[in-house]
């Protein structure tokens, strides 16, 4: 496949490899934002060929992973109503609510679908006009242009059985969250590629100076990412903090504004809770008051209630980045994707689950082990 | 802004449901084989089953009698490359022939929802029909039931088979020695991918078949050529090829090593996998076969499978290394490595 | 989060929002819509995520970065004093 193999080439990682070993110096602890960027990691073991100096923390880039239980309790009740049609993206379908998930509600007899693209679930309400069709818009920056469209194209035709649950999480907030915390041990961002490629970069400037961190933005083949982690080593070598972009042959300062356009016009920025870090203010996206009509939580009459959330396993500290899967004392004992304890060991593209798929060990939890507290 | 988060720590303890049947636990992968594990086996303790083979071996006089059952529920009940009727056929009897045995006979158990079009029943039998008697196998007795409307998918089909064991050969999961080399017959994910583009109406062009096949006459050669040397087959379908290597290293209790650009797929199974995010190494065949031969034989076993049509792309993956672990261990197109574990159930499009 | 794959453009059809194309993904292809990429034309790449053209692929600079890490592949191979002087 065109512009995608040749990120997999074997020679030119091993090049960059080199590279990499002969800039480190000491340790650095790089933060890789996205899921996407976590799996490519895990898949192709990009962190064992890395450098043991150079450790790779997993950030809260998964959707799925921060949904909050209340939200996949609406998802799950608007699915159980009859007459529904519940579509979803194929992540959210075994993620547990506080007692179900949608695969059981499905069994149940509820009529949940996935969907690859919201154009399917828009097609799926013209196509059943006596039925409400309800479309579980999950997502980063990446996927709210096409989810917007989607109640964009509603608007337009008329499409008034369509409606859209709406869960779509920021990437720089959270950023500002975990950053500013200050037992926070990431010294440098690998920034997410796909969600710079619809909002452009310039959010990540101000993150940068902000924290004097160096951010690079990142693709996800593993080219991509060996050219974001020497970017980062070699700004964070020479004492830098700036952002740059390493992806550049998809993302440009500015982004996608014609997707962003419509994002603008469709949704509002507005307060989220994010499993495992609380409420981050100005983090998530609701549904524009114009197209309120298309608002699920509005048309099925729900209101979000905070469901307390007991504390239990780590999956917190994981999403925070301050440990590694492998640390927690449940992974691979208590904790399996067969027995999962939380998010990010339910969710595929959790980093636990990553972890277990792609044959991690278990280790041991040492004292004086964890990276000490980095100045900035 | 939040100023510290560590308060915060939060998250949500899943309701595990342990005293009902999910739908993980159909998925070929760890749920199920526990289930199997703690349901079954204790209860039904027998040396034919405790092997977990794709059928189970009986001595009958001078004689070793194969046995094998399959229920398939596929949906949709038809998708480019074959449907359910002939999907029934073509599992069992390789199933059979994964035991190294010649199908003598099949019975055939209808299960109809209410409400189930007759001509598509109709077209369901006849291409069970006709792929029984594409192998000359017949379909000796069946049953047939119905269910109420919205008790079942369609149509469920369950078919078993009878074969004989051909004298001196013994294949099984658990004779996999180090140093045997590990062919597959062809390239994999076909079925898995079509069935779920189908399912989830996704279209693409060309429309994704599925491989569903009978491998019987390239095991026929296999097994005429070398009765001693082949020392496992197994048919990769639910889970796929990694899970049916996991299985075979638990069994044989060794350690697998696959070259993961040694393993064959078709580039839009590929393109597929990629879109919709995809391990192909985890959808399922439905005709293909992996062939788990001795060091000597394998140059030759495969040019002999390579001489049949079903075979024709089949290729070795990789070696059994030894017997200090069980487990599988890839080793990347970029030269990392990775383990291959068992999935918990069956793998959905994702778009992270 | 986001699983998105680099496709060429075979044909357009419609305008504006409505503007879509078939996408070839080296194997299968697929209609996606191109409301967010109204400057892609037939022959070009673009990256895919749920159905969705993003972005125009730049050629050029994936040449680019290509070409540099070829470049630097290549001097490697080169004996240390030699090296000094190359041009990188």
């Amino acid at each position: 496949m065109r512009h995608l193999d040749e990120y997999r080439d074997a020679d030119a990682i091993s090049v960059l490899l080199r590279q990499i070993e002969a800039r480190v110096s000491r340790d650095w602890n790089l933060m890789e934002v996205c899921g996407g960027q976590t799996h490519s990691i895990l898949r192709f073991g990009l962190d064992e060929l890395l450098p043991p100096r150079i450790r790779l923390i997993h950030g809260p880039g998964c959707p799925v992973c921060v949904t909050p239980l209340e939200q996949i309790d609406a998802a799950l009740e608007i699915a159980a109503t009859p007459g529904v049609i519940f579509c979803s993206f194929g992540d959210m379908l075994r993620v547990p609510g506080s007692h179900a998930d949608l695969l059981s509600v499905k069994a149940a007899g509820g009529d949940v679908r996935i969907v690859y693209s919201p154009l399917d679930a828009l097609k799926l309400a013209r196509g059943n006009p006596q039925r409400q069709v309800v479309f579980f818009a999950v997502g980063f920056e990446t996927t709210a242009p096409a989810n917007a469209m989607a109640v964009w194209l509603a608007a337009r035709e008329g499409i008034e059985n369509f409606s859209v649950l709406m869960a779509h999480v920021l990437v720089p907030p959270a950023l500002d969250a975990l950053l500013s915390d200050s037992d926070c041990r990431i010294q440098g961002l690998l920034a997410p590629g796909h969600v710079c490629t619809v909002t452009g970069w310039r959010e990540y400037e101000r993150i940068a100076l902000q924290y004097g961190v160096p951010v690079v933005v990142t693709g996800f083949e593993p080219l991509d990412l060996l050219r974001g982690v020497l970017a980062a080593v070699t700004q964070l070598e020479k004492r830098r903090a700036r952002a740059e972009n390493q992806y550049e042959r998809v993302v440009s300062k500015n982004g996608n504004l014609s997707a962003m356009r419509v994002v603008d016009e469709i949704f509002i920025v507005a307060d989220r809770k994010w499993r495992g870090l609380g409420e981050i203010p100005a983090s998530g996206y609701e549904i524009a008051p114009d197209y309120s009509r298309f608002d699920a939580k509005r048309r099925f009459g729900l209101d979000l209630l905070d469901v307390p959330e007991p504390v239990e396993c780590l999956s917190g500290l994981v999403l925070q980045g301050k440990i590694r899967p492998t640390q927690c004392p449940q992974f691979g004992s208590r904790c399996t994707p067969e027995t999962p304890m939380g998010a990010t060991m339910v969710s595929s593209e959790g980093a636990c689950a990553a972890y277990f798929a792609y044959g991690r060990e278990p280790v041991a939890m040492t004292v004086g082990g964890e990276p000490a507290a980095v100045e900035r | 802004m939040p100023t510290t988060l560590i308060s915060k720590l939060a998250c949500p303890m899943p309701v595990e449901q342990e005293d009902v049947i999910q739908m993980a636990h159909g998925g070929g992968g760890l749920k199920m084989a526990r289930l199997i594990e703690r349901h079954f086996l204790p209860l039904l303790q027998n040396e034919a089953l405790a092997q977990l083979g794709d059928g189970g071996v009986v001595e009958f006089g001078p004689s070793r009698l194969a046995v094998s059952t399959d229920s398939f529920v596929v949906s949709p009940p038809f998708f480019p490359g074959g449907d359910i009727g002939s999907l029934a056929v073509h599992g069992t009897v390789n199933d059979l022939a994964m035991c190294g045995a010649e199908p003598l006979a099949l019975s055939a158990a209808l299960i109809l929802e209410e409400g189930f079009r007759k001509s598509d029943l109709d077209r369901i039998i006849a291409s069970l029909a006709s792929a029984a008697a594409a192998v000359k196998v017949p379909v000796v007795t069946g049953d047939t039931k119905v269910v109420e409307r919205a008790k079942g998918d369609g149509i469920y089909i369950t078919t078993t088979g009878l074969g004989h064991v051909r004298h001196g050969v013994n294949p099984g999961p658990d004779r996999a020695m180090p140093g045997d080399c590990i062919l597959v017959s062809g390239p994999i994910g076909d079925h898995g991918m079509a069935i779920m583009a189908a399912r989830h109406d996704l279209t693409f062009d060309p429309p994704l078949c599925s491989d569903s096949a009978t491998v019987l006459p390239a095991i026929r050669q296999l097994l005429s050529a070398f009765p001693d040397d082949v020392h496992v087959l197994r048919d990769p379908t639910r889970g796929g090829l990694a899970t049916a290597l996991c299985e075979i290293a638990e069994a044989s209790r060794v350690t697998i090593g696959i070259d993961e650009s040694a393993v064959p797929t078709r580039p839009e199974v590929r393109a597929a996998c990629e879109l919709l995010g995809f391990d192909p190494l985890y959808v399922a065949c439905e005709g293909r076969f992996i062939a788990i031969v001795s060091e000597k034989s394998a140059e030759r076993a495969l040019r002999i499978v390579r001489e049949t049509e079903i075979g024709c792309a089949a290729v070795q993956i990789g070696v059994v290394e030894g017997t200090d672990t069980a487990r599988v261990l890839l080793t990347t197109r970029i030269g990392s490595h990775r383990r291959l574990e068992r999935i918990s159930g069956e793998q959905l499009p994702r778009i992270c | 989060m986001c699983l998105a794959v680099p496709g060429k453009v075979m044909e357009v059809r419609g305008i504006e929002e409505l503007r879509s194309g078939t996408v070839d993904f080296g194997g299968v292809r697929r209609d996606v819509s191109l409301a967010f990429v109204p400057d892609v034309n037939a022959g070009e790449y673009v990256l895919v995520h749920v159905g969705f053209a993003l972005a125009r692929i730049d050629e050029q600079a994936a040449r680019e970065t290509l070409e540099a890490l070829r470049q630097i592949g290549q001097l490697e191979e080169i004996p240390p004093e030699e090296a000094r002087h190359a041009t990188p």
